[in-house]
């Protein structure tokens, strides 16, 4: 599981107001070398809550992003090197999500992310 | 010569996962035939919920280019071990998706929101007794209820609320599904529809939809002298 989608994934158990970020429990993760595209970087950009992407990576042993980001940024080279890296380039493997509110745990196995919800949590 | 769709041989396999067939297969030649449409759209975002094999979103990925490094790809399924099938089949491609165990897109939909530029959806269409839809395993391949309609309708709220405003959901549905009807349906929604792909084999009489939000229409109505 990248971090793209890691900041896609909110909690969805019924009653939950405050379910994104979730917390990453790490057990093991993975850097997969990704290509670079600018135009790709730019139209993510706008849709990344930044803060959980910077925290994200942290937790994944990734500490070069800047703290706070605007547009402007993106004309960076090096801003952009950065960004890909955080967003594309670091796998979760095996380790769990966790919704913020109720300390649920969802697993990470082999990459992929399990959401599915017990039927009292729907 | 780089295939544009996944190749059988390369897909993987596993008891309780749904492998490609006759719909399957008009998906991905719905896809192909809009091929040079797709290129031109340049998506940022394409979701396949109901990933199954991984055949369709594996073509999708080769179709649009294969290293795809501008496009995000995310597939969703209700059954694990499908998940898991799909992950195997991407990578026999050297593709590449991100992929998420859960119901349609519970989880997803808040972040998503407005975001997903293409959808492609092959549902569990056929018509069912209600208990049958809804079970885990291999069943919730195929079992859709009353007319085959009652995943079909769960999804398109959340299409819906998931599709860009240049968003395209291709949607493969049965006679029986009454196409028709969803494309009416979609219509007063904001939505254009087109049937994209029939096809009729000895079972079944498919009916692939393409549907995108008509922003003329919704003009109109903001303009409409009252």
């Amino acid at each position: 599981m990248r971090l793209l989608t890691h900041n896609m994934l909110s909690s969805n158990i019924k009653g939950v107001t405050n379910g994104f970020p979730l917390l990453i429990e790490v057990e093991k993760v993975v850097e997969k070398q990704v290509d670079f595209n600018e135009d790709f970087l730019r139209n993510m950009f706008p849709k990344i809550e930044w803060k959980a992407l910077v925290e994200a990576s942290r937790t994944m042993g990734y500490t070069e992003l800047p703290e706070n980001a605007e547009s402007s940024m993106l004309d960076s080279d090096e801003f952009l090197g950065k960004f890909h890296h955080a967003l594309v380039e670091l796998h979760l493997e095996e380790g769990a999500l966790v919704c913020p509110e109720t300390g649920r745990k969802f697993p990470v196995n082999k990459g992929i992310p399990n959401m599915l919800l017990h039927e009292d949590e729907v | 010569m780089l295939s544009r769709t996944a190749q059988i041989r390369l897909v993987s396999s596993h008891p309780e996962v749904y492998d490609p067939c006759d719909d399957s297969f008009a998906l991905v030649d719905a896809l192909l035939a809009d091929r040079a449409n797709l290129l031109e759209h340049r998506p940022s975002i394409c979701m396949e919920v109901g990933c199954g094999s991984g055949y369709v979103i594996t073509s999708l990925a080769l179709m649009l280019g294969k290293d795809s490094s501008g496009c995000y790809f995310i597939a969703t399924d209700i059954n694990p071990h499908a998940v898991g099938v799909t992950r195997k089949t991407m990578e026999a491609h050297g593709c590449h998706a991100d992929l998420v165990t859960t119901d349609i897109a519970s989880g997803l939909e808040k972040r998503l929101a407005g975001s997903v530029d293409v959808m492609v959806v092959n549902p569990p269409y056929v018509p069912t007794p209600e208990y049958e839809v809804g079970q885990f395993g291999i069943a919730s391949a195929w079992a859709g209820g009353e007319n085959g309609r009652s995943i079909i309708d769960k999804i398109l709220p959340v299409a819906d609320n998931l599709l860009s405003d240049k968003g395209w959901l291709y949607l493969v549905t049965l006679t029986a599904n009454n196409p028709s009807e969803i494309c009416l349906q979609m219509m007063k929604n904001g939505y254009a529809s087109r049937i994209v792909l029939q096809r009729s084999t000895e079972e079944e009489s498919l009916h692939i939809i393409k549907l995108w939000r008509n922003l003329d229409t919704q003009l109109e109505v903001y303009y409409s002298p009252r």
